[in-house]
Formats: C-alpha cells, sequence, structure tokens
C-alpha cells in the first residue's frame, strides 16, 4: 500500500528560557525542552495510525507538524511524497494542503460562536476557492445532522453534535488524510460511541487515512491499525493492535497496559506503576524510561536505544521480550 | 450487614427556574455500609455529582434540596444549619473533587492548608497537628514529605497534588470520603496509584467512599457495588459484578455496548439512539423509553419504574433477563 505520511527523525524543542533581561540580570542559561525527539514512523493509505500516550509524551506535538501549525525543529515531514516546510511550488502547496485536515479536541473551544454552522464548514472551501452551493447540507446530511441545521449557530448544538460539525468542516475540502486529536476525549462514552462510528463509516465511504491521536487505550485498541507508543517525545514501540495489546514488547507500554482499568477487571489488585513522567526540561541519559523500567540494566543510563525491527513490531528496547533480571 | 455510615432517602434536589422546577436528582435512594466502595457512574448530567454535592451540602444555589432524608451514622443531616454542617464536613465528610490545582489554596503552602484544617476539626496544638500533616502527607505516599510540607501547591505534579487533596480530605479521620472524578485529570498511570491508594486508606480505616465517575474500567476494578444514574433517577444499583457483567437495566447495558473494549474486536460500537434529555423536556413514565430498543406501551405510563417498585436491582418495568444480557459485552 502507498505511503501517504512519512515522518522521519521528527524533532521539536522549545524554548523555555526565562526573558533575555532576566538572564542577563539573573544569569541563568538558556532552558529547551525537548517535546518530540528523534520520531519516525509512516502512515499507509487509507489506515489509522494511532499515536498514544501520556501528557507531555509529545503526541499532540507531532499532529500539529504534521499538519504544520508548527515547524519542526529537526527531521522532515513528507506528505504524498511533498515536504511542505521546504517546497517552493506554490500549487503542489495549495494541492497538499487543502489534502490535510484537523479535528480538535474541545467541539466548545473550536467553533467559532459568532458564526453560522453552514458558515464554518464551508470556510475550508470557500478558502480553496471551490464551489459551496449546497456542500454544507450535503456534508451536514453525512455526519447524521439535519440539512436546517445551516442557520443555527454552534451553541444551540450538544457537545457529540458538536464534534459532528468538526468532522464536517474537515470533510468539506475533501481531504485524504485527517489528524485527530483526542477527538473523543470530551464526550461521554454513548456520544463517544456514536462518534467514533461515524469516523469508521466515513473512513470506508471516502477512503480516508487517520492519525488518531490519543490517551485513551480501548478507543485505539477499537479504531487504530497500527499504534505508535511515545513516552517523553521518544517513540517506544510501534506494533499492530493484535500484537501491542497481546504481546507488548517495551516495559512502558506492559506497563501502561498493566495500568489502564479493565472492564472485566473486578476487585483486580494492580501494582500501580512507580513514579511519574520526568521532567522534559532534564530527561534521563539514555533510554528516557530507564528510572522507573523493572528490567534497566547500566547500558540503559548510557546509551539511548534505537527502534528496531523484531518480527512486525518496532520497539526501541535493549532488554525487549526479556525477563527481569 | 452493619449500620450503614451513609444513608440516603428518595433524595430529590430542585432548581427552580422561570420555566418550572427543575429536578436534577429525583428520588434517590442508596446506602454505603463501612468499608464499602460506592460507585455512581453515569453520563454528563446524569445527576452523579449532585448527589455527592447534596449529601456535603454543597449546592450551589439555587439548587436545594426538595425532599429526602441524609443519614450520616444514624444521624440525619440535610437538615441542618449551615453553621452545624462545618462539624461534619470535612471531619466526618471528606471530599475529593476532580481538579487538584483549583481546590487548593494556591497562595498557602499545602502545610498550612494540612494544619488549618486538622486544628479547626481535632482541636489539637500547633505542633501536634504539624506533626499530624507530615503522618497525612506520607500515608499518601508524598516521598519527603517533611521538607515537602513548605512547598506550594504548583511544585506538586498533577498526581502528586491529588494525593495532597486526598490527604487533606483524610486528614480529620471522616466515616465517609466523597471522591467526585478523583482521577479525571490524571493519566492512567498516576490514576493506577491514586486508585490503589484510595482502596488502601478504604480498607485500613474502615471509611466509606462514593466514587462518582464516569469510567467503567476504573469502576469495575474499585467499586463495590455501583450506581447507575440515568436523567436524574437510579437507573441500576447493585453489586458490580453482576451490574456490569449481565446489566439488567437496558440503559446500563446501552452503556457497556458504547464501551470499546478489548474483547468485542473491530465490530462497529453499540449505539443509544438520540441523546439524554434535557430536564425541562423529561418524558413520561421511563425517562429511557424513548431511546429503549425494548419499549412497551406500560413504559410511558407514570408514574415511572423505581427501584423501589421494581425487583430492586433496575428501575426497569421490563428488565433484561440474564440470556438477553448475554447478548451484551464480556
Amino acid at each position: 500500500m502507498a505511503v501517504i505520511v512519512s515522518v522521519k527523525n521528527l524533532t521539536r524543542v522549545f524554548d523555555v528560557s526565562k526573558p533575555w533581561l532576566n538572564r542577563v540580570l539573573e544569569r541563568l542559561p538558556k532552558r529547551t525542552l525537548t517535546a518530540v525527539s528523534d520520531v519516525s514512523f509512516d502512515i499507509e493509505e487509507n489506515t489509522v495510525y494511532a499515536l498514544v500516550g501520556e501528557s507531555g509524551s509529545g503526541k499532540s506535538t507531532i499532529g500539529k507538524m504534521i499538519v504544520g501549525l508548527l515547524p519542526p525543529s529537526d527531521g522532515t515531514v513528507e506528505i504524498e511524497g511533498v515536504n511542505l516546510a521546504t517546497e517552493t511550488n506554490v500549487e503542489v502547496i495549495d494541492r497538499v494542503r487543502s489534502d490535510i485536515q484537523m479535528i480538535f479536541q474541545d467541539p466548545y473551544a473550536s467553533l467559532n460562536p459568532r458564526w453560522k454552522v453552514g458558515d464554518i464548514i464551508e470556510e475550508p472551501a470557500v478558502a480553496n476557492g471551490d464551489e459551496t452551493e449546497g456542500l454544507a447540507e450535503k456534508l451536514l446530511e453525512q455526519v447524521g445532522l439535519s440539512i436546517s441545521d445551516v442557520r443555527k449557530f454552534p451553541h444551540e448544538f450538544s457537545g457529540g453534535q458538536r464534534q459532528r460539525i468538526c468532522v464536517a468542516r474537515a470533510l468539506a475540502s475533501e481531504p485524504n488524510l485527517i489528524v485527530c486529536d483526542e477527538p473523543t476525549s470530551a464526550l461521554d462514552v454513548s456520544v463517544q460511541a456514536q462518534v467514533l462510528n461515524l469516523m469508521s463509516d466515513l473512513k470506508d465511504q471516502f477512503g480516508l487515512t487517520y492519525l488518531f491521536i490519543s490517551h485513551d487505550l480501548t478507543v485505539i485498541q477499537h479504531m487504530a491499525d497500527r499504534i505508535g507508543v511515545l513516552y517523553l517525545g521518544r517513540l517506544v514501540e510501534e506494533a499492530a493492535p493484535g500484537d501491542l495489546f497481546e504481546t507488548p514488547q517495551h516495559p512502558y507500554t506492559q506497563m501502561l497496559l498493566e495500568a489502564a482499568p479493565r472492564m472485566d477487571g473486578f476487585g483486580r489488585e494492580v501494582e500501580p506503576p512507580e513514579g511519574e513522567i520526568p521532567d522534559p526540561i532534564n530527561p534521563p541519559t539514555g533510554c528516557a524510561f530507564h528510572p522507573r523500567c523493572p528490567l534497566a540494566i547500566e547500558r540503559c543510563a548510557k546509551e539511548r536505544p534505537q527502534l528496531e525491527r523484531k518480527g512486525n513490531t518496532r520497539v526501541a528496547c535493549f532488554r525487549a521480550g526479556e525477563e527481569a533480571l | 450487614m452493619a449500620e450503614p455510615v451513609l444513608s440516603v432517602r428518595d433524595l430529590v434536589v430542585e432548581i427552580p427556574t422561570r420555566h418550572g422546577l427543575l429536578k436534577p436528582v429525583d428520588g434517590v435512594s442508596y446506602d454505603i455500609a463501612p468499608g464499602e466502595i460506592l460507585g455512581v457512574v453515569g453520563e454528563s448530567g446524569a445527576g452523579k455529582s449532585m448527589t455527592g454535592n447534596a449529601v456535603i451540602g454543597l449546592l450551589d444555589r439555587p439548587a436545594r434540596i426538595g425532599a429526602g432524608e441524609i443519614y450520616l451514622n444514624g444521624t440525619r443531616i440535610d437538615n441542618l444549619s449551615l453553621h452545624a454542617l462545618r462539624k461534619y464536613r470535612g471531619k466526618q465528610i471528606g471530599m475529593v473533587f476532580q481538579d487538584p490545582l483549583t481546590s487548593l489554596n494556591p497562595l498557602l503552602p499545602i502545610g498550612d492548608q494540612l494544619t488549618e484544617t486538622i486544628q479547626e476539626h481535632l482541636g489539637v496544638s500547633n505542633a501536634e497537628a504539624h506533626k499530624r500533616a507530615v503522618a497525612a502527607l506520607d500515608e499518601v505516599g508524598i516521598p519527603a514529605a517533611k521538607e515537602r510540607i513548605g512547598s506550594y501547591p504548583h511544585e506538586f505534579s498533577g498526581g502528586m497534588r491529588q494525593r495532597v487533596v486526598i490527604a487533606l480530605a483524610l486528614c480529620a479521620e471522616p466515616s465517609l470520603v466523597i471522591a467526585d472524578e478523583p482521577t479525571t485529570a490524571l493519566d492512567v498511570s498516576v490514576q493506577a496509584q491514586i486508585i490503589a491508594l484510595l482502596k488502601r486508606l478504604c480498607r485500613e480505616r474502615g471509611m466509606a467512599v462514593m466514587l462518582v465517575t464516569h469510567d467503567m474500567g476504573v469502576i469495575a476494578e474499585t467499586a463495590d457495588r455501583v450506581a447507575v444514574m440515568y436523567a436524574g433517577k437510579l437507573a441500576e444499583l447493585g453489586p458490580v459484578r453482576d451490574v456490569i457483567g449481565s446489566p439488567r437495566h437496558p440503559y446500563t447495558d446501552g452503556l457497556m455496548g458504547s464501551t470499546p473494549l478489548a474483547s468485542k474486536g473491530k465490530d462497529r460500537l453499540h449505539q443509544i439512539p438520540g441523546n439524554m434529555p434535557r430536564l425541562g423536556q423529561l418524558p413520561t413514565g421511563c425517562a429511557f423509553h424513548p431511546r429503549c430498543p425494548y419499549t412497551q406501551p406500560a413504559c410511558k405510563e407514570d408514574p415511572g419504574p423505581r427501584l423501589k417498585t421494581c425487583d430492586g436491582r433496575a428501575a426497569c418495568w421490563f428488565p433484561l433477563d440474564a440470556p438477553q444480557a448475554a447478548k451484551g459485552v464480556i
């Protein structure tokens, strides 16, 4: 299958230093936060690639860099073979950009409260200079709302309906790739089920590709064709859902799956994971997970493990698959 | 069974509005025994937080308790004056809120906040209060509690902050703790730590815990019994294994079906048609009947089914029997 997104050695560093004058007066050094560090992966056409990780793992930053909301500090993002950061041909840039859309987490904040729903949905098409006659009505029907809703304002809708409007807007420019950043985290389970089903249907109908960003393992498992697990800005494991949930290779993935609450885990006594995610401003040396890792050896503290292929899985761990010492 | 710590009888919370009286909580009854964790689940607007707030007397005006009785260790507390209620709040009922950053005072070191609470409720000396504060922080697993007692809330991570809030809720040794979405703002691994902490403290001290959450997984692993709420009423109440394993109320069954689950594979998720009705426009009879796949004419007639009038477990005239429920999950 064709690769639609190719991410290579993607890195993003944020400057979190104090203001210039404070630095001079207080003799503080510059401080940087590496939100994403050397991440590489490919997304194949018409699949769902999921990024999962805890807060501060860099999953949203990667999403923003892929749609071009943030420039990468290092590395490249190629969409349909085009690197938008270096491409100079305006026609190519316009074509590729209109192939990418994004759905955000909070449907209350991502819709302009002063715009009518019809105008909100048509905006991407208007920006492309496309024909918009009847477009909003058609899309509203496709996402399960009624045609008469074009004249309403966002406040007249519930959270689930608003997220449907966001989906309709994302479809307006007929994209190939939709980056969904926690699309259902703000919704109730029954509403979440409706939105997830809708997204699956649209994927089949329009041949869409999703980059699905979430912290919810059950949602990821339901939606994804391939899953990348992030820890402190690094991709630690990448696998198909079956392999990842059956035989997780990286100790962090194992810890995450063990800690996630289960519907059938009545009275389950979990040994809760030790510690918390370290400070990304001063990340641990070597493997970022080694201070919390039950398998850690000396080498883990000195050397950073690279992603290596193991069967159908890619894992960044020296001791992947081994037992504790 | 031992005498229940908390006993709520036919609780009604009402909000007077221009368009009439709304009842976000309507005729809810339940008990919590010592050492028991009662999970309260439901979607937004189901009335789960309102129930918790009513028990501790934190209803924001114009919301008020319209009817019903609340007993704490046999004493009626719903009709107490604000002044009298202060003796119960914090002392006998501890509260843990969702957002640990907003439930701590950002301008006071956590030690001051703890000692203030301890002195208010236990009337001990400064030194003794300080000692107890350190012990409380120790107990909830804050490393180097002695040094960190002078730290401000912003110096802690989210998980550590929630531990401080739990220490604060428990420092006066209450017999009941109301935890309103205590882990919703936290990451999975930190959530597991907080849940394990709550379970351990509940077991060691024999506290009763009312755990309000929308996360079925957390409920399944933590609670002894679970109450499912829909549109202000109890839809189902029973041991967690029974309610989640073989739900008898169609709403519980639908809720389970719409939760993405490992064992179900890649099928479509079950959808409950429609949305939760608005409080002002509740249907007659059973509030769930317009969305229920098993609706019969009797469901539309008033008064709707209540736990008491049905079989005590599901508020439904036609509860699902075992084979029907087996179609669901697990």
